[in-house]
C-alpha cells in the first residue's frame, strides 16, 4: 500500500449566496460555517433545492458567494479541487483517454509526463481496455468511472462530487459507491460529496452534514461511527446502520415537508 | 430478404422513387402521351448525355461549374465558421455582426450579381464572389447557434479544470458546434449550386448554367435536360461526400 496521502483542508465561515431575479432576491444558502479536515470524506444531505449544489459550485469556483469566506489549505497540491458532475460531463468528441487527460492538458503537463498518470488513473477505475472508446459507447457506470478518473488524474487536494451516482441504476450505484470508498481509503483525499440519499451519505462518509430547506443552512452535523475499511453491503444490512438512518430521516423529514409546503404555496 | 443487410435494403429503397419516376416518364412518352420535341424521353436525354460526354463538351462545362462552386464554398464557409465561433465566445463580436447578418442574410444573393460583375468583371471571380456571399450566411448562423447552445456542463467542466480561452475555443466550442456546422455546410452546398447556376445564365460562355440557358435560346430541350440532370447529380454527389466527411469527423454522433 502506498504512503497515505492526505487531502486539502477547508474552512468555510459565514457563507451566503443570494440570487437576484425579476421577483427579487432568493437566498440559496446562508450562515454556512463548516470545517473539513484534510483527508475527510464529508457528505452533505438535504432536500431538493436546499442549496447543496450551490455550496459545491462555489467551492469549485463555478459560482461566487455573496458574502463569507472560504479558506482552502491546499499547500503542496498542484490542483486545489476537481469536480465530478451528476451527468458525467465527459466531452462526447474525445475518447476516454483524451477526456481523462484533459485536466493535465489544460495545465500544460507535457505528454510524456501525462501518459503514465493517465494510465494509472484508468487502471484505478478499471477502464484500461476502454481507453479508446467514446463516451456514447460506454454504459452510465463506465462514464462516471471515466469522470472520476478525469478528476483523480490531476491529483487534486479535494474531490467535489455532485450526486455523481444519482442517474445510475441501483446495482451500478452500489458497485461505484464501493469503488469510490476503496479509492478514498487508498488515496486519503478530501472528498465533499453532495447527495439527497441519507443511505449513501452514511455508507461512505465520515461525517454527514444535514441541510435545511431553502434557504440552505446547516441543521445538524452527524459523526458516522463506522470504521474503515468498510464493506458497504454488509454495513447497509446492519442494525446500527438502520437505526442511524432512521434517526437522520427524523431530522430530515421536517425539512422535506417544509420544502414541499414551500413549493405548493 | 435473406442475406441482405438492413443497410443494403435501405439503399435499394432509396433508389425506388427516382427510378420509378423515370420509368413512368419513358413509358408515357412511348405511348404517345406528350410531345417528344418539347419533352424529351429519358432515353433521348441519356443519348444526348452520352454524346456530350464523349465530345468533351459536358466535361468542360462541369469543370467550370465545379471550380466556381468549390472555390466559393470554401472561401465562404471557412470565414463563416470562424465568425460564428467568435460570435458565440465574445459578446462584442456578436453585437458587431448581429445587425449585419440580420440585414444582409435575407437579400436574394442573385440580386447582387450586377454589383459583383461591376466589382469583379466577367470572369470567374464575380461568380465565385456570389457563391461566397450565399454560403457565408447559412454557415455563420448555424455555427453560432451550435456554439451558443453547447451544454452548460461542458463550460463548467472546462472552467473547473482550468482551461484557458484558447483551449475552450479549440477543444470545446469548435467540436461542440461541429454537428450544427455540418448542418450549415449542407444548406450552403445546395445554395451554392442554386446561385451559381443562375449566375451562369448571364455574362459567361462556360458552366452548366450557360449550357442550360443557351440550349433554351436554341430550343435544344434535350441539352437543357442534360444540364438540369447534371446539376442534380453533382449536388447529390457533393452532398454524399459531405455526409461521409461528417461521419468521419463526428464519430460521436448517434449512429
Amino acid at each position: 500500500m502506498p504512503v497515505q496521502r492526505r487531502g486539502a483542508a477547508v474552512e468555510i465561515a459565514g457563507l451566503r449566496r443570494e440570487y437576484f431575479s425579476g421577483q427579487g432576491a432568493v437566498l440559496a444558502i446562508d450562515h454556512i460555517d463548516l470545517k473539513v479536515s484534510a483527508g475527510e470524506f464529508l457528505c452533505i444531505v438535504g432536500p431538493s433545492g436546499c442549496g447543496k449544489s450551490t455550496l459545491l459550485r462555489i467551492l469549485a469556483g463555478l459560482d461566487r458567494q455573496s458574502s463569507g469566506t472560504i479558506k482552502v489549505d491546499a499547500a503542496g497540491w498542484a490542483v486545489e479541487n476537481a469536480m465530478v458532475f451528476q451527468e458525467s460531463g465527459l466531452f462526447p468528441w474525445m475518447d476516454v483517454e483524451t477526456n481523462v487527460r484533459f485536466g493535465l492538458d489544460t495545465r500544460g503537463v507535457p505528454r510524456a509526463e501525462a501518459a503514465p498518470r493517465v494510465d494509472a488513473a484508468l487502471k484505478l477505475v478499471g477502464l484500461t481496455h476502454f481507453r479508446n472508446h467514446y463516451p456514447h459507447q460506454l454504459s452510465g457506470g463506465m462514464r462516471q468511472r471515466s469522470a472520476i478518473a478525469r478528476a483523480f488524474v490531476t491529483d487534486p487536494g479535494m474531490l467535489l462530487m455532485d450526486e455523481p451516482f444519482a442517474a445510475l441504476d441501483a446495482q451500478n450505484r452500489v458497485i461505484l459507491q464501493a469503488e469510490l470508498v476503496r479509492l478514498w481509503e487508498q488515496t486519503g483525499k478530501t472528498v465533499i460529496y453532495v447527495t439527497h440519499s441519507i443511505e449513501e451519505a452514511l455508507l461512505m462518509g465520515d461525517r454527514t452534514v444535514i441541510m435545511t430547506a431553502q434557504p440552505g443552512r446547516i441543521k445538524q452535523i452527524i459523526d458516522v461511527p463506522f470504521p474503515h475499511p468498510r464493506d458497504l453491503i454488509q454495513l447497509s444490512g446492519s442494525a446500527e446502520f438502520g437505526k442511524l438512518k432512521l434517526d437522520i430521516w427524523r431530522v430530515l423529514e421536517g425539512e422535506v415537508m417544509r420544502a414541499r409546503a414551500e413549493l405548493e404555496k | 430478404m435473406s442475406g441482405m443487410s438492413g443497410k443494403t435494403q435501405e439503399r435499394l429503397l432509396y433508389l425506388i422513387s427516382p427510378i420509378g419516376l423515370i420509368l413512368l416518364w419513358q413509358v408515357l412518352l412511348m405511348l404517345g402521351i406528350g410531345d417528344r420535341r418539347f419533352i424529351p424521353a429519358p432515353s433521348d436525354i441519356a443519348w444526348r448525355y452520352w454524346e456530350m460526354l464523349r465530345s468533351g463538351e459536358l466535361v468542360q462545362h462541369t469543370a467550370a461549374t465545379l471550380y466556381r462552386v468549390f472555390a466559393g464554398f470554401f472561401l465562404g464557409s471557412i470565414p463563416g465558421i470562424a465568425v460564428g465561433l467568435l460570435m458565440a465566445m465574445f459578446r462584442p463580436v456578436r453585437i458587431f455582426f448581429d445587425p449585419l447578418i440580420a440585414s444582409l442574410f435575407p437579400i436574394p444573393k442573385i440580386a447582387l450579381m450586377p454589383l459583383l460583375l461591376l466589382a469583379f468583371g466577367f470572369g470567374d471571380a464575380s461568380k465565385i464572389a456570389l457563391v461566397v456571399t450565399a454560403v457565408f450566411f447559412p454557415v455563420v448562423v448555424n455555427t453560432y447557434v451550435g456554439a451558443a447552445n453547447i451544454e452548460k456542463i461542458y463550460w463548467d467542466v472546462a472552467r473547473n479544470f482550468g482551461a484557458s480561452q484558447a483551449v475552450v475555443f479549440r477543444r470545446i466550442v469548435f467540436f461542440g458546434a461541429l454537428p450544427m456546422i455540418f448542418a450549415g455546410l449542407r444548406i450552403a452546398l445546395a445554395v451554392s449550386f442554386i446561385v451559381l447556376v443562375a449566375s451562369e445564365f448571364v455574362a459567361t460562355k462556360s458552366g452548366i448554367g450557360y449550357l442550360i440557358w443557351s440550349s433554351w435560346e436554341l430550343l435544344q430541350v434535350d441539352v437543357m435536360f442534360v444540364g438540369i440532370v447534371t446539376v442534380g447529380v453533382l449536388g447529390l454527389i457533393a452532398t454524399v461526400i459531405l455526409q461521409e466527411i461528417e461521419r468521419k469527423v463526428i464519430p460521436w454522433k448517434a449512429e
